[in-house]
């Protein structure tokens, strides 16, 4: 975990091997050789692979210092950087971006919850305590709205394989397409949840994607249709700008796609039941 | 701004009265000059608010007339916008509008410049209604604009002779003022040709990068908080996402997504939000406090959602904060509570030893429906 030392890292690490996460260590650079809760303390990301052999890593870097952890991150050769860091200005991410290109490792977030397997693991946020095992994936724009959705399959019978948190900024490493990629070879996943917001045009391109060569079912949400033009709600991405980027288009090119849409954030678990048809 | 960075811009300057209008045009020449409303829209040519003055006695009438004048225009919404400044400028001898403007491809991750012949009016009209004179080039972040793109650009709005590699001199530096700034658009409507055959952007409107401003001082002084709303100034000195919307239903959220979610699910029920507010994930009691003043400090809310899932944020100690809240501002409309994750057995426990007239939802659409009655009936 990069920034294990600090308030969040410390908390959020002892949640990750609470729930049965291997945390190997932290990188905090100056606080190397010293031990933090029992755990290795490390400078470089580079020293931390090399010594405990870990293949992925928590980012919780505060916003000015967090666009170098994910580069540091991918030169390391990690396969997978979660960065949760809110907050980080969109030319840091538009260089960390340009330096991972033809690098091995995969980014999520930034600005996510990160991600979950339930009853195996987590790297990120999201509390393992209101997951429980199934067979639907979760992919989404939103960390409490991806809770809201694993309380409604719950309530309806239904657990979760992973929940992945792609997040709300406008540059982030891991799109809607690459998550569902994921899930389309996870012969434990039968469907998927995908939740998206206003602003960008991911889901359109998700919906696409679905369209072409996804085959498993989708249900999808998309927060913010009542969202008025121009104003950024909250994410750094959720703008509808130049009248585009808005709920209607993106539900539109979702159900024209064989998407089950959810018109109401209510309905989400309802409106899985009956794409299973149960 | 753009001038630093080497872009050519007719000489102006702002004036806050009359008067200053007058020395400003005096100083420019006493020649033809336009005298420019300065608010945070586009749009207002169209709305009178951009005048050109033939004399001096013409510039101190106009100035007069649009200095304190409530501009309206397809980017203001109905109410307007109050004109505190002009601009008062030389006017300049027009051949050709063109339209240029640079921003964030988000699907490809790279800085995008979307450059028009059809300049001087309003760029998502041409999107839509003559999409092919719209260019787009795409900048590659590690190299920055290279000249043949700049060129590319150029022929392509039909510039010819000097005029092109001009364009590519302005085009460098306004990627430089882009990325050097952080800003989210630099948006150049019209950039003229003149008779003269020089190329300046006549006018400009620029958005920066809320999360990168800790590194410019110097932008953070631009802002006005005349151009914004009360409340939502006051909710960002604590930390809090909130935005004044027009409905009458005051709504608090933890998480963005679950936030616009529940604007959503408020008018499903048939109510109008008042206010998108994400309290954030870790949110504390004093935080609830200060989101709780701000949503009723505004006078149309006659009913409160209050929707958190907890996850970081304890369901226990968003409990705390509300009954503090209502207890310390005698709240006096009615509030649904909808709670769910993290400890929600103890927050309604609190909620309701607390002796206070809470509603309490199950889920998202009940208490949707039941803080729509509530409203309804007052």
């Amino acid at each position: 975990m990069q920034g294990l030392t600090g308030r969040e890292g410390t908390f959020h690490a002892k949640a990750a091997a609470a729930y049965g996460t291997q945390v190997v260590g932290g990188v905090t650079p100056g606080k190397g050789g010293t031990t933090h809760e029992g755990w290795p303390i490390f400078n470089s990301v580079h020293d931390a692979v090399r010594e405990t052999g870990a293949d992925a890593t928590v980012i919780f870097v505060p916003p000015p210092f967090a666009a170098d952890a994910i580069m540091e991150a991918a030169d390391a050769e990690i396969p997978l950087a979660v960065c949760i860091t809110e907050g980080i200005p969109t030319t840091d991410m538009l260089k960390a971006l340009t330096f991972m290109e033809g690098r091995r490792t995969r980014l999520i977030g930034p600005n996510c919850p990160g991600i979950i397997t339930a009853g195996q693991g987590k790297a990120g946020i999201i509390p393992g305590h209101i997951c429980r095992e199934g067979r639907i994936g979760i992919v989404s724009k939103s960390g409490t709205l991806t809770y809201e959705a694993i309380h409604q399959l719950s309530k309806q019978g239904m657990g979760q394989t992973t929940c992945i948190g792609i997040g709300g900024d406008p540059l982030i490493g891991t799109s809607f397409i690459d998550a569902l990629r994921l899930f389309a070879a996870d012969a434990d996943t039968e469907a998927v949840i995908m939740i998206g917001e206003i602003g960008g045009t991911a889901e359109q391109e998700a919906a696409a994607f679905i369209a072409g060569e996804f085959r498993k079912p989708v249900v999808g949400f998309i927060a913010g249709q009542t969202a008025p033009p121009g104003r950024r709600m909250g994410h750094a991405g959720a703008i509808i700008a130049g009248g585009q980027g808005t709920a209607a288009e993106k539900m539109d090119a979702l159900a024209k796609a064989g998407v089950h849409v959810a018109k109401s954030p209510a309905d989400m678990g309802v409106k899985m039941r009956e794409a299973l048809g149960r | 701004m753009l001038a630093r960075f080497g872009v050519p811009v007719p000489r102006g300057e702002v004036a806050f009265t009359t008067a200053e209008a007058v020395e400003a045009a005096k100083r420019l020449g006493g020649q033809i000059a336009v005298v420019k409303a300065q608010i945070h829209a586009g749009g207002r040519g169209k709305g009178g608010g951009v005048k050109i003055a033939k004399s001096i006695p013409e510039v101190e009438q106009l100035a007069k007339q649009i200095l304190g004048m409530t501009l309206v225009t397809h980017q203001t919404g109905p109410e307007g916008k109050k004109v505190g400044r002009v601009l008062i400028e030389e006017g300049l001898d027009i051949d050709r509008e063109l339209y240029l403007s640079i921003l964030i491809d988000r699907a490809t991750a790279s800085p995008v410049i979307i450059a028009s012949a059809a300049g001087g009016m309003d760029i998502e009209e041409v999107a839509a209604k003559e999409p092919e004179k719209i260019l787009r080039e795409h900048i590659n972040a590690g190299t920055g604009i290279v000249a043949f793109q700049g060129r590319k650009l150029a022929f392509g709005m039909g510039l010819s002779g000097a005029a092109v590699n001009k364009l590519v001199k302005l085009l460098d530096s306004i990627y430089k003022a882009f990325i050097e700034t952080d800003a989210s658009m630099i948006e150049i409507n019209p950039l003229i040709l003149t008779r003269g055959g020089d190329l300046l952007a006549l006018d400009a409107k620029v958005s920066f990068d809320d999360n990168a401003l800790y590194r410019h001082p110097d932008l953070k002084e631009l802002r006005d908080i005349s151009e914004e709303d009360p409340l939502e100034v006051e909710a960002s000195k604590f930390s809090l996402n909130y935005i004044r919307l027009d409905g009458n239903i005051g709504c608090m959220v933890n998480g963005a997504g679950l936030a616009m979610a529940t604007m959503d699910i408020i008018k499903l029920a048939g109510g109008e939000p008042a206010n998108f507010l994400d309290v954030g994930g870790g949110a504390n009691a004093e935080q609830i406090k200060n989101a709780f003043r701000i949503l009723m400090a505004d006078k149309n809310v006659k009913a409160v959602l209050i929707n958190i899932f907890g996850g970081i944020l304890r369901c226990d100690v968003l409990a705390q904060g509300v009954i503090a809240a209502v207890t310390e501002l005698g709240v006096p409309v009615p509030i649904v509570v909808r709670m769910e994750g993290t400890n929600v057995e103890e927050g309604k426990k609190m909620l309701r030893a607390s002796g206070l007239s809470f509603t309490t939802a199950d889920s998202m659409g009940e208490a949707a429906e039941k803080v729509v009655a509530l409203a309804g009936k007052r």
